[in-house]
């Protein structure tokens, strides 16, 4: 037996007795969030090509005045803050930038950087988090616009037909889809928010779509993160066939 | 025989240190047996709470290489030997010897939630489907390693207007039962803070019994309070129906 120091009074970013590499679990939250949020701000400002043919770009729909007769910037500014309201307030996300960017904390049993003022989301701005059902509402509208775009993304000159980005359209707004259903908000709204099942007006429908949106949910980190990968894949694929750069392929 | 080499924290509210022991390491081995070995045969005085050993009384919570764990389903088996394993009392809770800490202030944090409140004239009748989210909740065997890992208290110390995620696993076992009449919305926003959650999963990720923390009994309540609080289309309906908010 011998006696040595030790660090558990230690507090300044990172002090712990953790011996992992705890910050690794940042990395990919960083890089992602950071390169689709600089991505998107970049496809937003740029104002086109984002069509061609029957495809129709996720950042720019629905299409608002395309013609600039009343907005001089670029359409998709008038509606990317609802998506992006959708995402920066869902219930994963939060977990995700407070610990990459916000450090609090940066990982369990790590500590934050220095004794801070907290008040969590009890007070301006993350107080505003609880308007994520909202999001949620306008959410299923885009929903709506971009199973339209889906759907037209098969009719090619008035003709059926099927190009790698009718394909790509479609997981694209599969996975969006998927998504939106497994939302934390969407799952108390539908039955989540029952005390009691059977004494409920359909509560057996509820409880019914109330266990299939819990499967969902148990993987709302995983449909956020696809999702998140391919909206953004898709407009890259609009974006090149649209400038030229690619020729997009006919399946059949 | 294989031996690992502990680094035990020794000391009480006044100070303390990591003190090394060896101890020979068997099959099936779990950390509070080498505890047990280490006051068995050198360190007699070494405090450690604990009771069942199976993973069912709680009491053996403990920091082993920095996460917060039951000492008695950490196998040794699991941790890499090639460097001392550490072994340090809950960090959120006062120091009272060695590895024991006071967790007194779960208990009192315990008695502002109101309990089981029957309807009147209760039919004690429940169905399965009514009654599957509540059970996860009852599975809680207050270890207090959420409490303990959840940075509002780990961290930021607000002991004073946060509950933490023990006592919202709690209230969400009252307030989703199919026969309980008391809604606890207001107590959750005002005296348990569940606002000042911002819902980093930690609790989860510690939970021994694998209760879904986050996702089955903090979200679910901030929606209720949210319902209650903050969603202006819902208190419409309620100012327009008349009904008075919890």
């Amino acid at each position: 037996m011998s006696a040595g120091s030790t660090t558990s009074g230690q507090h300044h970013l990172g002090a712990t007795m953790r011996p992992d590499a705890w910050w690794l679990e940042l990395i990919p939250v960083i890089i992602l969030l950071g390169v689709f949020g600089a991505y998107a701000t970049l496809r937003a400002l740029e104002g086109r090509f984002y069509e061609w043919g029957p495809y129709l770009s996720p950042f720019y729909s629905p299409l608002i005045d395309a013609h600039h007769r009343w907005w001089p910037w670029s359409p998709a500014l008038l509606i990317l803050a609802f998506p992006l309201g959708f995402r920066v307030t869902c219930y994963y996300y939060r977990k995700a930038y407070y610990r990459a960017f916000f450090l609090d904390p940066p990982a369990c049993a790590v500590a934050e950087p220095s004794k801070r003022r907290y008040r969590g989301e009890s007070a301006f701005p993350f107080i505003l988090q609880n308007l994520h059902r909202y999001f949620l509402y306008i959410g299923f509208i885009f929903l709506a616009f971009l199973w339209r775009d889906a759907v037209r993304a098969f009719v090619f000159d008035g003709h059926f037909g099927v190009g790698v980005g009718t394909v790509i359209m479609l997981l694209d707004v599969t996975l969006l889809t998927i998504y939106a259903l497994s939302c934390h908000s969407l799952r108390h709204l539908i039955g989540g928010k029952l005390d009691c099942f059977s004494c409920a007006r359909f509560g057996g429908s509820r409880h019914t779509a109330w266990s299939w949106l819990t499967v969902l949910n148990e993987r709302h980190m995983l449909y956020a993160w696809v999702s998140l990968i391919t909206v953004g894949l898709t407009d890259l694929y609009i974006r090149l066939v649209a400038c030229g750069s690619i020729t997009d392929m006919r399946l059949f | 025989m294989a031996e690992a080499v502990f680094e035990v924290f020794r000391g009480n509210r006044d100070g303390g240190q990591a003190v090394t022991y060896r101890v020979p390491i068997v099959p099936g081995m779990v950390v509070l047996d080498a505890l047990h070995h280490i006051q068995a045969h050198q360190a007699p005085d070494l405090a450690v709470r604990w009771n069942c050993k199976a993973g069912k009384c709680g009491s053996c919570s403990a920091e082993v290489n920095g996460r917060p764990r039951l000492t008695c389903k950490t196998r040794m088996d699991s941790l890499p030997l090639d460097k001392p394993i550490t072994v340090q009392p809950m960090k959120s809770f006062p120091l009272i010897k060695d590895l024991v800490t006071d967790v007194s202030w779960n208990y009192r944090v315990n008695k502002k939630i109101p309990p089981f409140t029957p309807k009147p004239g209760t039919d004690w009748k429940m169905y399965q489907a009514d009654v599957d989210r509540v059970q996860e909740f009852r599975k809680c065997i207050e270890c207090f390693l959420c409490q303990n890992v959840c940075h509002v208290l780990r961290e930021h110390e607000d002991m004073e207007h946060f509950g933490g995620p023990r006592f919202f696993v709690r209230v969400a076992g009252l307030e989703m039962h199919p026969l309980d009449s008391k809604s606890r919305t207001r107590l959750l926003k005002d005296e348990l803070g569940i606002g000042l959650c911002n819902i980093t999963k930690c609790c989860t990720e510690v939970c021994p019994e694998e209760i879904h923390i986050t996702d089955n009994a903090i979200i679910p309540l901030k929606e209720r309070v949210v319902d209650e609080f903050y969603d202006p289309l819902l208190m419409l309906v309620r100012k327009i129906r008349g009904a008075k908010p919890a």
